[in-house]
C-alpha cells in the first residue's frame, strides 16, 4: 500500500518535470540517430600522392585505385608540396626500390596509400607477366596457340553474397545498437533515480517520510515500481525508434528486449540509489558518471574482450552492462529466445538482489529501525 | 503515564559529545518547550525520540515504547526544521501522500486534510503547487502535515519560524486546543516569548538539561521577569 503511494508520488513528480522526461525519451533517440548518421556516412578518405620517377604503368594503376589521385612531379616539387600539406605522400623510385614518405597526419590515409601502392605494383607485375606470356605464345606453333586460346576463355567465378543478419549496408553501428540501448537505460535511470533520492535527502523529505511508520523496504520498492514502469516505457520508445527511424532489424522478439531492459533498469535504479548515499550534492552525483557509468561501456562488448588480458575480462564480468549488452545483442542480432539467456538473466538478478538488499540496509543510516 | 520519558541519554558522534546527559519527561496534556542555543543538541534529542538516532547510553521511551521503534511513529506528528515538502506537488497531494505514509485511513483522509488545512489557514490554496508557495505558507503546510491523523504526540522543531504574528497566535491556540484534548506537544523554539506559553520548559545547554520546570518557577528562581533572561543567565552560569 505504502509502496504504491510512494511509486505514485515519484511518477507524479517525474511527469511534472518535463525536461527530465524529454531527456529520458528524446535524448537517447537523438544520440542514436546522430551516431547512425556518423557511422553510415561514406567514409571516403581521398588521398593525393606525388610520384617521382615512377614507372607509368604503376602510376596509371595507382590512379585507377578509388579515392587516390596521383601527380607526377620532380623530387624538389614533391617535397615542397608535402611540406605545404598539398599531398599526403610521395612515392619515389630509385635503384629498383620504392621510397615512400607519408604525411601520416591521418592514419587511414597512410593505410590507403600503402594498400594502393601494393596493388599498383602487383598490377604492374601482372601486366609484365601477361606481356611476356603473349610474347612466348607468339613464338609457339599455330596449333598449340589455338589450343591455348580456348583455355583463355575461362571466366572468373561470380561471387553472390547472402547475409543472415541485415544486408550489405550493415555496419559497425548495428553491432553496438543493442549495447547502446542498454547503456542509455542504465545511464538515465541511474542518474535520475540517484538524483531523486539525493534530493529527498537534501530537502529533508526522506527524513520526514522516515518519521512515519513506513518500512525501509517499502521506500526502495516504491522507487523500483515507479522507475521500472518508466524504464519499460523508455525502452519501448528506444526500441521502436531504432526500428523505424534507424531501420534496425530485430531478429528476436521485442518483448524480450523490453523484459531485459526492465530488469536492467531495476539494477541501474538500485545502483543509482546506492551511489546517491555516497554523494552529498548533485555535483558529487555527477562525478560518478566518469567513474561508474562510462567505464562500463568499454567492458560491455563494444570492443571485443576475448583477446584481452584475463584481468580485463574479469572486470567485465562484475559490471552489469556486460550481461545486458550480451543478452540484447543476442536477441537483436541472432534472434536468441529469452529462455536461452538464463545465464545473463541470472547474473542481472544476482546484481539486483544484492543491490536492493544493500539499499534497504543502507537506509538504516537515516533511521535506526 | 508520560508521553515521552528520556533518562540519561548520551550520544557522541566520533569524538564530539552532542548529548552529555539528557533526562526529561513530557506528560499527557502538556505543551513542553525545549530551548537552547544552536548546537546544544535539540535536534539530536528529537532524532533520538524519533528513532533516527540511537542513544549510546540511556533510555528513550516514547508512548511507553523503547525507541527506535517503527510502529510507534504512526502515533507521532513530526515537523522538522526544514520544510521538507515535495515542491512539484500541490499542497493537497503532499498532505495525501504523508497521510498515506502515516497510515491514516483512506476513508477519513479527505476530511482530515480539510481540517488540518483550516487550522493553518491554507484551505484556499490546497490545489496550488508548493513551488509557488511563500516561505510562511510552506511552514504552515509543514505543520499541517504534522497534524495529520490526530497524533497523540506532536514533536515540532521550530514550528513558527517565518510565520507572521497573527497566524502564530492562531497556531498556538490550536496547540493549546490539542493540549486540552490530553494530547501532548513538544516544541523547540528560538522565540523566547513563545517559551512563556509552554507549560514546562527545559533549557538544554551543551548537551545537558540545565533547567527544567514551569516558566514562571524558573523566572522566580532567577529573579527575572522573562524567560529570555533566564536563558541568558543560565547560559552565563554554564560558561563560568
Amino acid at each position: 500500500m505504502r509502496t504504491l503511494a510512494i511509486a505514485k508520488r515519484v511518477l507524479k513528480e517525474l511527469v511534472r518535470d518535463k525536461r527530465t522526461l524529454a531527456l529520458m525519451f528524446i535524448a537517447p533517440v537523438l544520440i542514436m540517430w546522430l551516431m547512425n548518421v556518423m557511422f553510415s556516412a561514406n567514409s571516403s578518405t581521398n588521398v593525393k600522392l606525388a610520384t617521382v620517377n615512377v614507372n607509368t604503368t604503376v602510376v596509371t594503376n595507382l590512379d585507377k585505385v578509388k579515392h587516390v589521385s596521383v601527380t607526377q612531379l620532380s623530387n624538389h616539387q614533391a617535397k615542397q608540396k608535402l611540406a605545404d600539406h598539398k599531398v599526403d605522400g610521395i612515392i619515389r623510385y630509385t635503384n629498383h626500390k620504392y621510397d615512400v614518405t607519408y604525411a601520416n597526419t591521418d592514419s587511414s590515409k597512410t593505410a590507403l596509400t600503402k594498400q594502393a601502392l601494393r596493388s599498383a605494383i602487383t598490377g604492374e607485375t601482372m601486366t609484365t607477366m601477361a606481356t611476356t606470356i603473349q610474347k612466348l605464345q607468339a613464338q609457339l606453333p599455330v596449333a598449340v596457340q589455338a589450343k591455348m586460346g580456348q583455355q583463355h576463355q575461362v571466366t572468373a567465378p561470380q561471387i553472390k553474397n547472402h547475409y543472415r543478419y541485415g544486408d550489405a549496408n550493415t555496419n559497425f553501428f548495428a553491432k553496438i545498437i543493442p549495447i547502446l540501448m542498454g547503456f542509455f537505460i542504465f545511464f538515465f535511470v541511474f542518474l535520475i533515480s540517484g538524483m531523486g533520492l539525493l534530493n529527498e535527502r537534501i530537502t529533508g523529505t526522506l527524513g520526514r517520510v522516515l518519521a512515519t511508520p513506513v518500512r525501509r523496504s517499502e521506500i526502495v520498492f516504491g522507487y523500483m515500481l515507479s522507475y521500472g514502469l518508466l524504464a519499460v516505457i523508455q525502452s519501448t520508445v528506444i526500441v521502436l525508434a531504432t526500428i523505424w527511424l534507424l531501420k534496425l532489424q530485430v531478429s528476436g522478439s521485442i518483448i524480450s528486449i523490453i523484459a531485459i531492459s526492465l530488469l536492467f533498469a531495476l539494477v541501474a535504479l538500485a545502483f543509482g540509489i546506492l551511489m546517491s548515499t555516497l554523494a552529498n550534492s548533485e555535483f558529487q552525483m555527477m562525478q560518478f558518471i566518469p567513474l561508474v557509468v562510462v567505464p562500463q561501456v568499454f567492458f560491455s562488448g563494444i570492443i571485443p574482450l576475448d583477446s584481452m588480458a584475463s584481468w580485463v575480462q574479469y572486470i567485465g564480468k562484475v559490471l552489469p552492462l556486460t550481461y545486458t549488452g550480451d543478452a540484447l545483442s543476442k536477441i537483436v542480432l541472432q534472434g536468441t529466445s529469452i529462455t536461452k539467456l538464463g545465464g545473463d538473466i541470472l547474473a542481472l538478478c544476482i546484481f539486483l538482489v544484492i543491490l536492493v538488499f544493500l539499499n534497504i540496509i543502507g537506509l538504516k543510516r537515516y533511521r535506526k529501525v | 503515564m508520560d508521553k515521552i520519558k528520556l533518562t540519561h541519554l548520551k550520544k557522541t558522534f566520533g569524538t564530539q559529545t552532542v548529548l552529555a546527559d539528557v533526562s526529561l519527561n513530557v506528560k499527557p496534556g502538556e505543551i513542553f518547550g525545549l530551548i537552547g542555543p544552536s548546537g546544544s543538541g535539540k535536534t539530536t534529542t528529537i532524532s533520538t525520540m524519533l528513532g533516527v538516532e540511537k542513544a549510546d547510553r540511556g533510555e528513550a521511551l516514547v508512548l511507553d515504547t523503547q525507541m527506535p521503534n517503527r510502529e510507534i511513529l504512526g502515533r507521532i506528528g513530526y515537523m522538522a526544521q526544514s520544510d521538507a515538502l515535495y515542491e512539484s506537488l500541490t499542497a493537497r497531494e503532499n498532505l495525501k501522500f504523508f497521510g498515506e505514509m502515516k497510515g491514516v485511513q483512506q476513508k477519513g483522509l479527505a476530511t482530515t486534510i480539510e481540517h488540518v488545512s483550516q487550522v493553518v489557514d491554507l484551505q484556499d490554496d490546497l490545489d496550488k503547487r508548493v513551488s509557488g508557495y511563500s516561505g510562511g505558507m510552506k511552514r504552515r503546510l509543514s505543520l499541517a502535515i504534522a497534524l495529520l491523523g490526530d497524533p497523540e504526540l506532536l514533536i515540532l522543531d521550530e514550528p513558527t519560524v517565518g510565520i507572521d504574528p497573527a497566524l502564530r497566535r492562531q497556531i498556538w491556540q490550536e496547540l493549546q486546543a490539542i493540549r486540552d484534548q490530553q494530547r501532548s506537544v513538544l516544541v523547540t523554539t528560538h522565540v523566547m516569548d513563545e517559551a512563556e506559553l509552554t507549560d514546562r520548559v527545559a533549557l538544554l545547554i551543551g548537551g545537558r538539561i540545565v533547567e527544567f520546570d514551569r516558566p514562571q518557577v524558573l523566572e522566580q528562581r532567577y529573579q527575572v521577569t522573562k524567560i529570555e533572561d533566564v536563558f541568558l543567565k543560565a547560559e552565563a552560569e554554564v560558561e563560568k
